[in-house]
């Protein structure tokens, strides 16, 4: 722009090349500057813990004595410790039968959410209010609602003539209990699956009523494509965070009975800050991290075949 | 049906609520008496009596409130260096930002245990809230999509008239992201109000516990007073529902900033 008033000539390019790359430079150091915090974060919170974690995994460590160098002893005493494949099968369990559970419910509430009702807001929120509140308050009173004796639910099913269940005391049933128990607070992705309910362009449902689609078949081709996406969000989120769940069995079960909800970060928690096995619990981390990626990866491998996105065809 | 639904929905918050102000002796009686005829407020106050839960609920405020502050700071500063500036580099921090919502924090929780060991901030709060002064994916995501929104030339009219980055952040960006900062603010306050795993590894002095910690003490020590234990839950929950109520709106805005959720 300037240069234009210059003499023209060598000069005056590299004079434009060096203003250019002035104004380049500081285009870098505002986005750099206003970034800083999260790219410091990453660094600090994630990138820094990480390569440090590999440390711990190839040392034995309890806090308290120096480190001792292991190598990949760690993984060998994996293969020898039965309540590592006893906590991964109990939160294959959990997370493969109770994540689509979750969907299916999260799913039904936003579609009777998105009819025209009355009262909607209050069905809103009795809906959404159990996911945010503390953990530690609803699983004190799931420990209750379970209670084989007093319990409502038993009640419920006795009425239908069913039970009595002993939940949370018999290793069978306590990790259905647990996963009836995350149904109940499913209210994050419904209010999610609504968003995107309420974002399906009513033409497309009206076209195809036109074309003589019944509701059913107008829900099948043209809203669940539609919401492919929020779909496929919804159970990303839901499985890397149903591998990861720790306050409820924490607190409701602490792993029992008989380690039937001894789940993986449950399993780490314990040996990290109760037994102090600072490198076994950092290498178990690991293989939980991988296997989250790992199921992450294969989802994401299979979105093109189910996932619609909008402008791709 | 609808109805059955939601009382089901309802039901253990229901039981909280009526059970949190009975005598002991009628908290088993069956069939379960939803209204008490006698409704004993004096439960709540014996919560307080036998464990400090107003220190419970100072701490969890301070904690919530640090944290929220540094969520809402982060969030904009961030958003608007990967929105509103273009700068060799934005796309690649976007997609670390974008994979960093979907790593498993459980990889850092031993290693970060021990960093915030060696700085000697175990056994303090800030564990607990600096982390969000850096900013989390969601947020920033969420604020980003929100910023997206708003017409470049603002900048550009700001820009003519001389105003740096800085001053056109908080002086004509921020303004305008007040339905973003909102529902941030909500969603950093719950979950710091709500976390637990964070205080159950960092705090250790009982004076200062959060409100999960000290409720999980509680029931520890009186597990077998139910009526006082569903006091001490209620007042736990309380909070979170008078949030919940004011802020309606924002919950659900939430969902819908987000860009409809990963499309």
């Amino acid at each position: 722009m300037t240069a234009t008033t210059s003499t023209p000539g060598i000069q005056t390019q590299s004079q434009t090349r060096r203003r250019m790359s002035a104004a380049q430079r500081r285009d870098l150091r505002d986005g750099l500057l206003f970034t800083s915090p999260f790219i410091f974060g990453v660094l600090a919170l994630w990138v820094g813990p990480m390569l440090y974690s590999i440390f711990l995994i190839l040392h034995k460590w309890n806090m308290l004595a120096p480190p001792k160098f292991l190598g990949l002893g760690h993984f060998e005493r994996m293969l020898n410790d039965p309540l590592v494949g006893k906590s991964l099968v109990n939160t294959a369990y959990y997370t493969f039968v109770g994540v689509p559970l979750q969907l299916v419910v999260a799913f039904a509430l936003a579609v009777m959410l998105n009819q025209q009702i009355r009262g909607l807001s209050v069905y809103r929120t009795v809906y959404y209010l159990p996911s945010i509140t503390p953990a530690v308050a609803f699983a004190v009173v799931w420990v209750q609602i379970l209670n084989p004796e007093f319990g409502v639910l038993n009640e419920v099913l006795h009425w239908f003539g069913l039970g009595p269940i002993n939940w949370l005391f018999e290793p069978a049933w306590a990790k259905p209990a647990l996963i009836i128990m995350s149904l109940w607070l499913t209210g994050f992705q419904m209010i999610i699956f609504l968003a995107g309910l309420q974002g399906v362009p009513k033409e497309l449902e009206e076209a195809a009523e036109i074309d003589g689609a019944n509701a059913w078949r107008r829900f099948i081709n043209v809203t669940i494509p539609i919401i492919s996406p929020i779909i496929f969000f919804n159970m990303i989120i839901g499985i890397i965070g149903s591998f990861q769940v720790f306050t409820t069995v924490f607190i409701m079960t602490d792993g029992g009975p008989q380690n039937a909800t001894l789940f993986m970060v449950l399993y780490i928690y314990r040996n990290a800050f109760e037994l102090f096995r600072m490198g076994y619990a950092a290498s178990l981390a690991w293989i939980l991290f991988l296997i989250i990626m790992a199921f992450t990866a294969i989802q994401f491998f299979f979105a093109n075949r189910w996932v619609y996105y909008e402008g791709r065809l | 049906m609808m109805i059955a639904l939601g009382l089901t929905f309802l039901m253990p918050l229901a039981w909280v609520v009526s059970t949190s102000l009975k005598l002991p002796g009628q908290v088993f009686i069956t069939p379960i008496e939803w209204i008490p005829t006698e409704p004993k407020w004096d439960n709540y106050f014996e919560v307080f009596r036998r464990l400090p839960f107003h220190l419970f609920i100072r701490n969890s405020f301070f904690v919530s409130i640090m944290g929220t502050i540094g969520m809402v700071l982060s969030s904009l500063t961030v958003a608007y260096g990967l929105s509103r500036l273009r700068w060799p580099g934005r796309d690649f921090v976007f997609t670390v930002l974008l994979a960093t919502m979907m790593l498993p924090a459980v990889v850092t929780m031993i290693p970060v245990f021990i960093i915030f060991k060696e700085i000697n901030w175990v056994g303090t709060f800030y564990p607990l809230w600096v982390p969000a002064w850096f900013g989390a994916a969601f947020y920033i995501f969420l604020m980003r999509q929100y910023m997206l929104t708003l017409p470049l030339e603002l900048d550009e009219a700001a820009k003519i008239d001389g105003a740096s980055n800085f001053r056109i952040l908080w002086q004509v960006i921020a303004p305008l992201c007040g339905p973003a900062v909102a529902t941030i603010t909500i969603f950093a306050f719950l979950q710091h109000y709500n976390a637990f795993m964070e205080p159950l590894i960092y705090i250790s002095k009982s004076e200062m516990y959060t409100l999960p910690l000290g409720l999980l003490w509680f029931k520890g020590r009186f597990g077998n007073f139910w009526h006082l234990v569903m006091a001490a839950s209620m007042i736990t929950i309380l909070p979170v529902i008078i949030i919940f109520f004011f802020a309606q709106r924002q919950f659900v805005q939430g969902a819908q900033f987000t860009g409809l959720a990963g499309r």
